[in-house]
């Protein structure tokens, strides 16, 4: 009943306003959680596209596109680069980032660069080249544009930042789905799924639902322990290694 | 089989931590060394981040000498006095350390401090060990005994003033010698997250001019205590020991130890220090061209 309540909800609101399309989004988890065997997550980012009129597409119309964003908890980072000094390489240069976001993909229905100019991208923030990571330190632009393209690349290697062209898919102009994959070296906490409808070149409707990612369990326990009981957490770690190597040893002797 | 380290925040194939573990456990069983100078290199090369790898090493290393220490105190291998003296310096040192990583890590040097380290330390001692085991062992063909070298200390060591008697060394030199040392050694455990064997063995011989007897004994009842005091020190200021990473090492290496201490019964000791000293000085070479090469990654994150 909730869930058609939500769905009919904003059919009600379109009435009143009339003319431009709503979305209706979801995510397949709201939360997820860390456990031992955790290797990432599947995320499914689906819902519905209304149209006032109930028609999809009107004659001589474009159809509408797709954007889906995932960001991870902001950080505020420091990045370092190295350089060859003497002979080896050692951390020369640095540069500090207020809120860089950990986690980022962007997935569409068509290449970001196709749908909106410039503009709109660094306005919402769409695509890789439009994050804004809010740099510290005030750097000339080439610098900064240097580590900027440095950063965005180690993150990219690691499958933390990624772009999907293409990921979002359409079925009858009305129900748009889209995977997104989030590897495990992701940090916790809060995650947030942006949808954005677009059209001739203009955001015609976004929405935004939260994902919690938080450990749980024993993977919990021992980060909290270790954060908040430090000389308990260090002591269990130094009885263990003591227990296994006597035990070890006791085994052994007795074969 | 992945699992994961809720410290390190990634997951890893466990069979290959207990491998790891296994590998050097075998070499510590063998050589009589914690095997800390192998594991953290692997680490960091796996992906594990260099700060984890350092210290859930340091807790692996305590595991590892546990039964070495047990076994020397039964046939009484262990100069107590000596070994809580060098234990107090490797306390105070572990603390200065602890001190110096976080300086090392606040200029972004630590990584590169580590691989300087490791280099210097580990070429200069594998060459060393090198050089001897090939001169024991062509002396050994040859069949020619080489004069027995006359134990004595280090004439800067009888130059301290406050002499103690170490009767379980067979030595009369003053304390703050092996405080010195064990000082050293807790410094380089908190940063390296090694136990130092592969250091105070030599200073023991060559500096102390211990008897042999004790030596390795007492050099594993110092690394007991001091890589203790180094996991302490890494769980209260760096919070980086994953206790989970350190089990799965701990299995394979506690194994892997038992096993080696039997190969070692077998082989030849000359043969035994050639291998050791080539690992030690493969491990040094690979420190060394990851300094010099470029590396793969030239930015590198950390939170602020």
């Amino acid at each position: 009943m909730t869930a058609l309540r939500l769905f009919f909800a904003p059919l009600a609101l379109l009435l009143l306003l009339g003319a431009k399309p709503v979305l209706v989004p979801d995510v397949s988890q709201r939360e997820i959680e860390i456990y031992y065997s955790f290797t990432g997550a599947e995320l499914l980012l689906f819902g519905a596209i209304v149209y006032p009129d109930g028609e999809p597409v009107a004659d001589g119309e474009d159809p509408a596109d797709i954007v889906v964003v995932v960001k991870g908890p902001l950080q505020s980072i420091q990045l370092r680069e190295k350089e060859k000094i003497a002979g080896i390489w050692v951390n020369a240069n640095r540069m500090r980032y207020r809120s860089a976001p950990s986690f980022y993909a962007i997935a569409s229905s068509r290449p970001i660069g196709d749908l909106v100019d410039d503009r709109t991208r660094a306005i919402y923030e769409l695509g890789l080249d439009s994050m804004q990571m809010s740099p510290a330190s005030g750097a000339a632009p080439d610098v900064q544009h240097r580590f900027d393209a440095g950063l965005v690349d180690l993150r990219q290697r690691a499958g933390l930042y990624y772009e999907a062209p293409g990921a979002v898919e359409i079925t009858d102009g009305v129900l748009y789905r889209a995977r997104i994959t989030i590897p495990a070296r992701v940090p916790v906490g809060r995650f947030t799924a942006e949808t954005f409808l677009i059209r001739d070149g203009r955001v015609l409707a976004a929405a935004v639902r939260p994902i919690e990612i938080r450990k749980s369990g024993f993977e919990r326990f021992v980060a909290n322990a270790a954060e908040q009981h430090s000389i308990l957490y260090g002591l269990t770690a130094v009885a263990l290694s003591v227990l296994f190597g006597w035990g070890a040893g006791a085994i052994w002797r007795r074969n | 089989m992945d699992i994961y380290l809720p410290i390190a925040n990634l997951s890893v194939n466990a069979l290959i931590i207990v491998f790891f573990g296994f590998g050097v456990g075998m070499l510590s069983g063998m050589f009589g060394v914690g095997g800390g100078f192998l594991i953290t290199p692997l680490l960091i090369v796996y992906g594990i981040p260099p700060t984890v790898a350092a210290a859930s090493a340091s807790s692996q290393v305590t595991g590892a000498s546990v039964s070495g220490v047990f076994a020397h105190l039964r046939r009484k291998g262990v100069d107590i006095k000596m070994g809580l003296v060098l234990v107090s310096g490797g306390v105070l040192g572990s603390l200065v350390g602890a001190w110096l990583f976080a300086l090392l890590q606040q200029s972004g040097q630590i990584d590169t401090v580590i691989g300087i380290l490791y280099v210097v330390l580990l070429g200069s001692i594998g060459g060393l060990m090198l050089t001897e085991s090939v001169r024991s062992i062509r002396a050994q063909r040859s069949g020619i005994h080489p004069r027995a070298r006359r134990r004595r200390h280090h004439p800067l060591v009888s130059w301290l003033p406050l002499r103690w008697r170490f009767y379980g060394s067979g030595l009369y030199i003053s304390p703050l010698a092996p405080l010195m040392l064990g000082f050293f050694t807790g410094i380089l455990t908190v940063l390296l997250g090694v136990g130092g064997g592969f250091i105070l063995i030599p200073a023991m011989l060559y500096l102390l001019g211990m008897g042999p007897t004790v030596v390795v004994g007492t050099s594993l009842f110092q690394t007991l205590f001091t890589t203790a005091a180094a996991t302490m020190m890494h769980a209260t200021t760096t919070k980086a020991v994953d206790i989970v990473l350190a089990v799965l090492l701990l299995i394979g290496s506690v194994t892997g130890a038992q096993i080696g201490a039997r190969v070692a019964m077998k082989a030849p000791p000359e043969y035994l220090r050639l291998a050791l000293a080539v690992i030690v000085l493969l491990v040094a070479v690979r420190m060394f061209l990851g300094l010099a090469w470029r590396p793969d990654e030239i930015y590198s994150v950390e939170l602020s």
